[in-house]
């Protein structure tokens, strides 16, 4: 030990610097924080903006000044507007909001979870199973449960993409719950869902198709105050549950070693996340038909923004998802007049050229 | 101060016995012990055993330290590419099972371990632009970040250049003895090890071969024997142990 001792004072310490050292990193860091919370700020004023300007929007045309007395005085508006928008436009153009922020949430999860950009609630076969059951009741008229015939097409959606996750789940607990194999199980998924959905559509009648052609589009008009309410929810039950793991799931994205060496259990996280979102989507997709895209391009979006902490990732990719399917459900009343154009044509048409946009013009590294 | 036995350890993958019987003297902080052994002797597998991520029998016993995580484990390095700058990654390693707000100490320990590995100016930097050498350092500060009692780290310098090599296990050596901290590193240079640890470990096929300070270990014999290397040690100008290989057997 002694002459170990000696070697170690004979070997001054230098330092393995690769520039003059730099001022206190703390004080960069709360800088970066800072402009972080700027941008989540700046997130939802541009969140309410595009509210405000989809409750103007419709047959009936307000002012955005009409539009804010009667958010925040109803009593000082007609009853006309107040009707119009509180009964008919509110719910839904927050359901905009709230299928928006559950599908990017879900989908920001799985990309986390799976380390893999690709994954979203449609590469995992959960939108597809959605389809798959509301294409049974509206071509032959299933339901799954029958004591609530009057929600068959939600219901079946919901019931179906939750058993797409849960076989998922279970049979990756055969193979370890490794990435590869939740990945493979969800693009096997997809491929019998969509062999089953073409399998409806030969047999169905002509209306049917149309039916369910109509709803894999994706529509909000169908939001009522009661889905809303479900939506709304689920969303605020898994986001605490998701924050609560949040410096676990910023550790996932450095790979399954380097995670459990800092204490988490990569595997037990991976599925309970995965039945988490899963939930997330079912109920956003059986409400309001499949809207892709969203729960792809929304965190991509966040990441480039924000960066993967997910203290900002999470209620950053929440933002810009509920954001784009706001002015999606702007877009899809504006460009014809007098027609509203399915929101997931809207989002797939207007968000991928602005993805690309970001992509290109980022110098960061994402991804 | 912080002692580390192991007693008859033993781990497998499935029927595959990985560490067989692994039972050494009490480790005690303020030291560096070099892991020894070939390619595939079950060196990452031992600490993974030590951190409770593998079950198997034997016990790890650890005494002299109040830490709800006593040890801190830096694995290889796996090339991940999280959007996270460096300093983010490091915070994130200090903040694993805690609350989600920071507080101004945690950012205090994080500024302490870029300083203390010499990497501060990279704090910026997001990590997925880093060369390996660099990487390597940020990993080394994830694991300082965690004011271990027991620092394990997983060939620690094979990404670095010899500057830096020697840098690095200087400052892992002094932080040792400073903070009373015991560190086991994986090394694969046993020049490095006979320079920079007080004691090393061989283990071979899983199982302890050899234990003790580390020119007692490190001998011709055990080089052929272990390494399939013919090789002398000679002291050098200075008095110190040099190692010299010949040729692969």
């Amino acid at each position: 030990m002694t002459s170990e001792s000696s070697r170690a004072s004979a070997e001054p310490p230098r330092p393995v610097a690769f520039a003059p050292a730099a001022a206190e990193d703390a004080n960069l860091y709360r800088r970066l924080v800072l402009r972080r919370q700027l941008i989540l700020a700046a997130l939802a004023l541009a969140l309410f903006a595009s509210l405000c300007v989809d409750l103007a929007l419709g047959p009936a045309r307000f002012g955005l000044d009409q539009v804010i007395a009667a958010l925040f005085t109803p009593g000082s508006v007609e009853d006309s507007l107040r009707v119009i928008l509180w009964q008919i436009r509110m719910p839904v153009a927050l359901m905009a909001l709230v299928v928006g922020a559950s599908l990017s949430i879900a989908g920001a999860q799985m990309q986390t979870i799976l380390s893999n950009p690709l994954a979203s609630p449609f590469t995992l076969g959960i939108s597809a199973g959605a389809s798959f059951g509301a294409a049974l009741a509206l071509a032959f008229g299933v339901t799954l449960v029958p004591a609530l015939v009057d929600y068959a097409i939600p219901l079946n959606a919901f019931i179906m993409a939750m058993l797409t996750a849960l076989a998922i789940h279970f049979l990756s607990m055969r193979r370890g719950v490794t990435i590869e194999t939740i990945v493979l199980l969800g693009i096997a998924m997809v491929f019998i869902f969509n062999s089953l959905m073409a399998l409806i559509q030969f047999f169905a009648s002509q209306q049917a198709v149309s039916a369910v052609v109509f709803w894999t589009m994706g529509s909000l008009t169908k939001a009522t105050w009661p889905k809303l309410g479900i939506a709304f929810a689920v969303l605020a039950v898994v986001v605490p549950l998701l924050a609560r793991h949040g410096w676990a799931l910023t550790a996932m994205r450095l790979g399954d070693a380097k995670a459990e060496s800092l204490g988490v259990k990569p595997r037990a996280l991976r599925l309970e996340v995965l039945i988490m979102v899963s939930l997330l989507a079912a109920i956003a997709v059986s409400f309001v038909g499949t809207i892709g895209f969203v729960g792809l391009v929304g965190p991509h979006i966040a990441r480039l923004l924000l960066g993967e902490d997910q203290r900002f990732f999470l209620p950053g990719s929440a933002l810009c998802g509920a954001l784009m399917l706001s002015v999606g459900s702007v877009l899809s009343k504006v460009i014809i007049p007098g027609t509203i154009i399915p929101i997931g044509i809207i989002t797939s048409l207007v968000g991928i050229p602005f993805f690309l946009f970001l992509i290109l013009n980022h110098k960061k590294n994402a991804w | 101060m912080v002692t580390l036995t192991l007693d008859r350890l033993s781990a497998r993958y499935g029927r595959r016995q990985i560490l067989d019987d692994i039972s050494t003297p009490p480790l005690h902080g303020g030291q560096v012990v070099a892991l020894l052994g070939p390619n595939a002797a079950g060196k990452s597998t031992l600490f993974r055993r030590i951190l409770g991520l593998l079950e198997g029998d034997g016990e790890v016993r650890i005494t002299g330290t109040s830490s709800e995580r006593p040890v801190a484990y830096m694995p290889q390095d796996n090339g991940a590419t999280a959007v996270l700058t460096v300093y983010e990654a490091v915070l994130l390693a200090r903040m694993q099972g805690r609350r989600l707000k920071v507080a101004d100490a945690d950012l205090k320990e994080v500024d302490k371990a870029l300083a203390a590995l010499g990497i501060d100016t990279l704090a910026g930097r997001d990590i997925g632009n880093l060369s390996g050498g660099q990487r390597q350092l940020v990993g080394a500060a994830q694991a300082l970040v965690q004011s271990p009692d027991i620092l394990l780290l997983d060939e620690p310098t094979s990404a670095l250049d010899l500057h830096r090599q020697i840098s690095l296990l200087s400052i892992l050596r002094r932080l040792a003895q400073e903070r009373n901290m015991l560190i086991i590193a994986a090394l694969h240079d046993l020049g490095h090890a006979l320079r920079f640890a007080d004691q090393a470990l061989v283990i071979e096929s899983g199982r302890l071969v050899d234990c003790g300070p580390c020119e007692q270990v490190v001998t011709p014999q055990m080089l052929r024997r272990t390494f399939q290397v013919e090789a002398r040690i000679e002291p050098c100008s200075q008095g110190r142990p040099q190692l010299i290989v010949e040729a692969a057997i």
